[in-house]
């Protein structure tokens, strides 16, 4: 799965191709998915033992202040996140032995930047709906898989 | 050279029963440990709820740019984590005998009670040999 936040956790896109369990309906699977990142964000940076001055626990973080993780793994799934300057998130779900997929993210992004962003038709903010970058996406993950 | 920079028992209900620092940069205080832990505890919990199939246990391993945390929970809900350098191998079996030395010296302790703080000095001593044990056979190889 796949899902692309902004920087106010509103969804631009998610996509599916394969899940078996749907425990929440959409919106709320969103929310927590959002939820889940922001604190783990705030958690990486508060407890990254490289760092001298630390933040305390709670407050915001800029975008790209302070040490922030790029994936974790459970013993059914493998998440890999990745946050462009302008706060855009980009997050892919996948099988637990997916190996580091920081540059399929990046990949993505620039995609996301030449069919989404170059779009004159798109207003940020919005949900996606660009057909031209669905099936892009959808041939590039399906190339990876 | 491998490090381990802390590692953090909690308990069932989330809060910190033990944190042992090895040599983070930074001081952090009792209260943000505290928080940690059951911040923690939280996510671990809410990994399971966003798994796209079934039998998802939380999270095992978090990869960050500066460090890696490698998570064990036990059958019980007791969670074991250590926070290490980016790419430290073996931390898996590391946490196994960790829990094996707390099973020993924690709860076959007729003095501690469940759920509360760990004071056990033998744990600490032996928390401490297999600690270093594991740097000096990273540093052998």
């Amino acid at each position: 799965m796949m899902y692309v936040f902004n920087r106010n956790g509103v969804c631009l896109l998610y996509r599916e191709w394969n899940r078996s369990l749907r425990t929440l309906n959409a919106q709320q699977d969103h929310k927590l998915m959002f939820g889940l990142l922001f604190s783990l964000k705030s958690l990486t940076a508060k407890m990254d033992p490289t760092s001298v001055e630390k933040g305390n626990l709670g407050v915001p973080q800029l975008t790209g202040q302070g040490c922030s993780f790029h994936s974790f793994r459970t013993n059914t799934y493998r998440l890999s996140f990745m946050e462009s300057p302008s706060g855009i998130k980009i997050i892919l779900v996948t099988h637990p032995r997916t190996g580091d997929l920081r540059e399929s993210l990046k990949y993505i992004y620039n995609l996301y930047v030449e069919y989404v962003v170059k779009n004159p038709l798109y207003s940020p903010g919005m949900p996606i709906r660009s057909e031209l970058f669905n099936m892009t996406l959808d041939q590039y993950v399906r190339g990876l898989g | 050279m491998a490090a381990i920079y802390s590692l953090y028992i909690i308990n069932k209900s989330g809060g910190l029963i033990f944190h042992k620092d090895y040599g983070s940069a930074g001081r952090m205080d009792t209260n943000d440990s505290l928080r940690l832990a059951s911040l923690w505890h939280s996510m671990h919990a809410i990994s399971q709820q966003l798994s796209p199939t079934l039998g998802c246990s939380g999270i095992e391993l978090l990869e960050a740019d500066t460090f890696d945390l490698h998570c064990f929970q036990s059958l019980t809900g007791t969670k074991f984590f250590v926070v290490c350098e980016p790419g430290t191998q073996h931390m898996e079996g590391l946490l196994k005998f960790i829990y094996e030395l707390y099973t020993d010296y924690v709860l076959k302790n007729p003095f501690y009670e469940m759920e509360m703080p760990i004071r056990c000095e033998l744990f600490d001593i032996n928390l401490s040999q297999a600690v270093q044990k594991d740097r000096v056979a990273l540093l052998g190889r």
